[in-house]
């Protein structure tokens, strides 16, 4: 207020009613220009609909207008607050317009599998394989089983190494080996996909002759890329254990290994759990190491050491690709199957997620 | 003098033996699975390397002539990916970390972490049936009035399954890990950084610019080169969107697209045979080299930075 009085608005000349507000948009100018830009879009879009005889585009609508907005914001801001805040604003509707941006695939996507999915999500696809099954019907049950038994393999093989890795390099490791192995862990997680099926492809077909495909396969393939990430996740679990509590247990001289089994491992355990749990949520998904060290079939195969084995990804990716006649029923399965996975992802996802936050230690504090 | 008493020797336990051999045992064997994983594409690669055209029925003169498109593809979409992906990443990493409600953001990290949660099939699904048939409408309008520039020359092609197409989806599924680390050296940026922006008159975003990007640098820098790592290797979503040929050829529009080596191999292998599938190997071979490359690179400058600990 004493500001106001001793510099009576040196710019203008006229007299401002609050130097603190003067000069700025007020702050439901940029909902107004958003209606307005958003509304002007539709009404051109309404004429362009009208003029074609086609229906009106309500997405393109609401993008363009998003787009006038970007311009309009600038130009009005420019005009009332200057140069410095105008270029505030256009960031912050490029920035705010970068998110919703990136939202788009997520829902256009979410939206198109479950309306495709739906088709075929029925009891047959869960009960039945494709054994014999040229046009209509059939189902996903030997490609659900395949996945369930390759992840369930992959998991066995990469949770023992992958804990015991990350208790070595929290608790034992020193020196170059250990820098080495945090080194690797981390170019490990880059692998292509398709390089660790590669790998076991050429694996298998070393020891047991070229053109052999089997789950087994694809479960090295799977653990290839599932060891990485359990490293990872356990490690910093093992890292978040306050160091009192594991001196704590050698004052009363208890062993290290006891220390580690009883108290470390026990009060990360949830970290633990959720992370194994994301792990298994990211291979689960992975077509390409399949389709190379698993090969596909169409019949039941319940035996990871003989025989191809189909996968729900690659039966995702088979039924696309190889289309037969009806092309429409193979489209159908395809997208009952990606429907399925998503669903089996998210749970894994919301699982692990309610595990770290009911099972997490209580710390105190 | 006395002399010092003797060291105290802790009693040797079977159990401590045991899991710390056992730790150890693991530990290494991080390191001896990479080098099996070498090992094994090196030993299938050999025959490969000096194979002609009469030896591997895939080959159209020699095995060098045949790898040359497909790297040129496998760094151009890639490329094409990062270049549409980095600045919409750091976007959303500002949205979340400085521009939306406090409450929001970790929701709204969650909801990005989403799209990394969606397999790569179902990407591709979505690519083909959704988004080609989207973007043509998009490439006509482009190729007639950018014509003239070399990029969108060429007949527009009329599925929308062309290398533009195809960068899109990759650069959708390498958004998530990209914002994720930009995100989190973001929200190490010093408080007292900002606040000494905002005190001394700047508006938001000049107080990003000096204070966050900054700070934010190597993260940014890291962010893309694990985003190019994990867009090289893409294997499903551009074998099921690109419709390839074997050339190279820069035109973004055409129904001519120079493919991937990582699609090569998984739209060749199931019907490969005797030489053919240690040729697809070799390639393999050589795609591993340069993403452990491009990682190393990237995880290189991330440990000059000792206190940024956000990538994984």
């Amino acid at each position: 207020m004493t500001l106001q009085t001793m510099n009576p608005a040196p710019e203008t000349g006229t007299p401002i009613a609050n130097s603190l507000t003067a000069g700025r948009l007020p702050t439901s100018a940029p909902w107004v220009i958003l209606g307005t830009a958003i509304a002007v879009s539709a009404s051109v879009f309404g004429v362009v609909a009208v003029g074609a005889g086609s229906g009106f585009d309500w997405g393109g609508a609401l993008v363009v207008g998003a787009i006038l907005y970007i311009p309009a914001i600038w130009l009005f801001s420019r005009l009332v607050e200057g140069a410095r805040r105008a270029t505030d604003r256009l960031v912050t509707a490029l920035v705010t317009g970068a998110f919703l941006l990136a939202m788009i695939p997520l829902v256009s996507l979410s939206i198109t599998v479950v309306t495709f999915g739906l088709a075929r999500f029925d009891a047959d696809f869960f009960s039945m394989s494709m054994r014999n099954v040229t046009g209509e019907g059939g189902g996903a049950l030997h490609a659900i089983i395949g996945t369930l038994l390759m992840t369930g393999a992959a998991a066995i093989i990469s949770i023992p190494i992958g804990l015991m890795t990350s208790i070595y390099l929290v608790e034992y490791g020193r020196g170059k080996l250990a820098r080495g192995v945090t080194f690797l862990v981390d170019v490990m997680t880059g692998i292509p996909s398709i390089v660790a099926g590669l790998f076991a492809y050429s694996l298998f077909a070393i020891f047991w002759g070229p053109g052999t495909r089997t789950g087994i396969a694809g479960a090295v393939a799977l653990a290839l890329l599932m060891i990485p990430v359990v490293v990872r996740s356990s490690e910093e679990m093992l890292r978040l254990v306050p160091n009192e509590l594991r001196e704590a247990a050698y004052a009363l001289g208890v062993p290290k290994w006891l220390t580690i089994v009883k108290v470390v491992l026990p009060t990360s355990i949830a970290g633990i759990t959720t992370g194994i749990m994301l792990s298994i949520a990211r291979v689960i998904g992975e077509t390409a190491p399949l389709l190379i060290a698993a090969g596909f079939t169409a019949s039941m195969n319940y035996n990871l050491f003989d025989g191809r084995m189909q996968s729900l990804p690659v039966f995702v990716y088979t039924q696309y690709a190889n289309q037969g006649n009806p092309a429409e029923a193979f489209l159908d399965r395809a997208w009952a199957a990606a429907l399925t996975l998503i669903l089996i992802v998210m749970a894994l996802n919301l699982i692990a997620r309610l595990v770290a936050r009911l099972f997490a230690p209580k710390l105190g504090r | 003098m006395t002399s010092a008493p003797a060291p105290i020797k802790a009693k040797l336990r079977v159990g401590d033996l045991v899991f710390s051999r056992s730790a150890v045992f693991a530990g290494s064997m991080i390191l001896v699975t990479l080098a099996a994983v070498a090992l094994f594409l090196i030993v299938q690669s050999i025959p490969a390397l000096s194979a002609t055209k009469e030896d591997a029925s895939i080959l159209e003169t020699n095995f060098w002539e045949y790898v040359g498109p497909l790297v040129f593809g496998t760094v151009w979409a890639a490329a094409l990916a990062l270049l549409i992906a980095l600045p919409i990443s750091i976007g959303i990493a500002l949205f979340i970390s400085h521009y939306a409600p406090r409450r929001l953001a970790s929701v709204l990290g969650y909801v990005v972490d989403l799209l990394a949660a969606v397999p790569s099939v179902v990407f591709g699904l979505w690519g083909i049936g959704v988004l080609a048939p989207a973007v043509v409408p998009v490439y006509t309008w482009l190729n007639e009035n950018l014509g003239w520039i070399p990029l969108f020359s060429g007949t527009v092609s009329a599925t929308g399954r062309t290398i533009l197409t195809a960068a899109l989806v990759l650069a959708v599924m390498v958004l998530p890990i990209m914002t994720a680390i930009c995100r989190e050296v973001f929200l190490q940026t010093p408080v007292l950084h900002e606040e000494a922006a905002l005190a001394l008159g700047a508006t938001r975003w000049e107080m990003i610019r000096v204070a966050v990007l900054p700070f934010g640098r190597s993260g940014i820098i890291s962010a893309s080169v694990l985003g190019l790592g994990r867009a090289l290797g893409e294997t499903m979503a551009v074998a099921m969107v690109l419709s390839a040929a074997h050339v190279v050829t820069f035109d973004l529009l055409t129904s001519v697209n120079p493919t991937t080596i990582a699609a090569n191999i998984a739209l060749s292998f199931p019907e490969a045979y005797a030489l053919n599938v240690n040729v697809l190997i070799a390639t393999g071979l050589i795609l591993f080299v340069v993403t452990f490359a491009v990682n190393a690179f990237a995880r290189w400058i991330i440990s000059r930075r000792k206190e940024f600990s956000g990538a994984n």
